[in-house]
């Protein structure tokens, strides 16, 4: 009998009514998708405007005359848009590198690895994720500065290379999912620990691999609090200071200011369309915010 | 087993071609593993095991990291409440996750609910609405400062648009903190995106259930989806309120905690305290009593999630 008036239902599905809620659903969506791209339409808007335009009321989004001029302005000046960018760029880089070698090692180490205390220390792992940077901050900092690492790269690089727990937590979980038959075997014919790790871990890890590298990417590229804290001369800061500088002493130079902003965004947006899945992948499997 | 230890030791001094004593197998068997974590082993203890203790140390001295440390025992932290700033802090924090922290898991839902599905459509607003949290840094809150921009800001463009006079936002004391709340629904795509993955996961047959019992959708929302999703919310939940005892870049940039300390976060304060004032005893005592507020959240969250929050496991 429930049987019966299921089909019935099915059947009777594709004309029963007018989608009044997928309508709706889609308005809503326009509207809120046109608040959300909005501040980012104004952001390049104003950065193409000449002064005058961008103090005017009502505002005007079409930049009239165009103008490059505040961009140009922010190559080789006072505060020097392209030595913000080559260090920002090299921290990235190193980062990277110490981030991906590191995180992998010691995951792999957690995954597949027996060692007297792991299942202890990979508890110690997930406690330490609860803990803020601000907790130990002050005593960090302290180092840095007994090492002589102040207003240097170092301290924004070097502890990259000791590991981070959610993407070593991100990674380790991945790697409990690769089947043990390709590890025996490839033991069979003679390969060590390393190598297994190399060649069969490796490549197959491509996709978690890239999403931890998408937010090591994003999170030093957007770090503001470290080179706060290292960093005090103007050649040796990154885009989130050098921009945080130039808005305390460029006061309301708005336009300039948002050629800045859209210059320090731009690589984030291109990284963001083309590797948007990894980033989902990431913030799904351990519910870290972006 | 003290003879066995005994008999051993003999055994491998009298013959020397004897099997690989188990010292050497014991090691044999755990190097590999502790130099595969070693990176890790090593930076816990130099960057965070080393660090956590020292600030407590800290935070019983006074230091102002030019004169030798002097030991004043609880005085810093007898200071700290007795300082009226503190409280300041503490309250705008408070203020700040009571208010933003439920708007923001609204809002994410909300916007979970409506990119729910199959289509290009639902795929493109995802990145969409996504994108702004990928973003988030200086850069972002430089651009909200111009956006709420009294005289010729956007948000008082479109406010005026409907007749609405906006506010001085943030100049004003009163509006700033709502300003920071309102800047920080734009950055709730990461959270919408855990919503997505939740709603994605709750089984097609009990809202076909539901359907043929007549539910309608507001019931099937009530009823199905909201229970089957209370232990994401409740982790976002919590997640934000600990995110919002870190806040720091947006405010430093926005507001540096005025006007009239109305936006003076917690971290930003102590950020103050130590790298502006050099009180660095004072500053490590603010940092413990942060790491106190984070633990009894986490512990609340650990301790509740199994009471109060639906698992579908446990019904299976």
């Amino acid at each position: 009998m429930a049987a019966v008036t299921n089909m019935t239902n099915l059947t009777a599905k594709p004309m029963r009514r007018i989608p009044y809620l997928e309508i709706l659903r889609i308005i809503i969506l326009i509207a809120l998708g046109a608040l959300f791209v909005l501040p980012f339409l104004w952001m390049v808007s104003t950065s193409f405007k000449e002064t005058g335009q961008a103090y005017r009321f009502p505002p005007e989004f079409i930049p009239q005359p165009f103008t490059i001029k505040n961009y140009l302005n922010l190559w080789g000046g006072p505060i020097p848009f392209d030595r913000f960018y080559i260090n920002t760029i090299i921290i990235v880089i190193l980062s990277e590198i110490g981030t991906l070698t590191s995180c992998t090692l010691v995951a792999y180490s957690f995954a597949r690895l027996k060692w007297w205390g792991r299942d202890v220390w990979f508890v110690v792992l997930l406690a330490t994720m609860m803990l803020p940077f601000q907790v130990v901050m002050i005593p960090v900092y302290i180092i840095f500065r007994q090492l002589g690492w102040l207003d240097t790269l170092l301290p924004l690089v070097v502890p990259t290379f000791f590991g981070n727990p959610f993407y070593i937590f991100l990674l380790r979980q991945f790697f409990l999912g690769i089947p043990r038959d390709l590890e025996d075997a490839a033991r069979v014919d003679g390969a060590g620990t390393f190598r297994i790790l190399w060649q069969i871990f490796l490549p197959l890890s491509k996709p978690v691999l890239l999403t931890v590298a998408m937010f090591t990417f994003v999170g030093h590229w957007n770090d503001f609090l470290g080179p706060l804290l290292y960093l005090s001369s103007v050649d040796n800061m990154t885009i989130s200071v050098g921009l945080a500088m130039f808005q305390g002493r460029g006061g309301s130079n708005w336009p300039a200011l948002m050629s800045a902003a859209t210059l320090a965004t731009v690589p984030i947006l291109i990284i963001f369309t083309l590797f948007q899945k990894y980033f989902v992948k990431g913030i799904v499997l351990t519910g870290m915010k972006g | 087993m003290s003879s066995g230890l005994q008999t051993y030791n003999t055994t491998t001094a009298l013959q020397p071609a004897a099997p690989v004593p188990r010292w050497q197998q014991a090691i044999r068997k755990n190097l590999p593993g502790y130099l595969f974590a070693a990176p890790w082993l090593i930076g816990f203890f130099v960057f965070t095991l080393g660090p956590f203790i020292a600030s407590l140390v800290l935070s019983l001295q006074q230091w102002d990291m030019l004169t030798p440390m002097k030991y004043v025992g609880l005085r810093n932290f007898e200071r700290m409440l007795q300082d009226n700033l503190f409280w300041q802090s503490l309250r705008v924090t408070l203020m700040y996750t009571v208010f933003a922290v439920p708007l923001q898991l609204a809002m994410a839902l909300l916007l979970a609910v409506l990119v729910n599905g199959q289509g290009a459509v639902k795929l493109f607003f995802r990145a969409v609405f996504f994108l702004p949290s990928v973003t988030a840094g200086v850069a972002v809150a430089v651009l909200w400062r111009w956006l709420f921009n009294p005289e010729f800001g956007l948000i008082n463009f479109l406010l005026d648009q409907i007749n609405i006079v906006g506010p001085p936002w943030l100049s004003s004391p009163y509006w700033a903190l709502p300003a920071v709340i309102v800047m920080s629904l734009w950055g709730v795509g990461s959270t919408m995106l855990i919503y997505l993955a939740s709603l994605q996961a709750i089984p097609d047959y009990l809202y076909e259930a539901a359907e043929i019992d007549g539910a309608s959708v507001v019931d099937k929302f009530r009823f199905i989806t909201l229970p089957m999703m209370s232990s994401t919310i409740f982790f976002t939940l919590v997640i934000g309120i600990i995110g919002s005892f870190q806040i720091f870049t947006q405010i430093y940039i926005l507001t540096n905690g005025g006007p009239e300390n109305a936006t003076l976060f917690y971290v930003l304060y102590l950020y103050q305290k130590a790298f502006r004032g050099f009180e660095m005893g004072l500053a490590s005592a603010m940092a413990w009593v942060l790491f106190l507020i984070v633990l009894a959240l986490t512990l609340i969250q650990l301790k509740l999630a199994g009471r109060w929050v639906y698992y579908e496991a446990e019904e299976a």
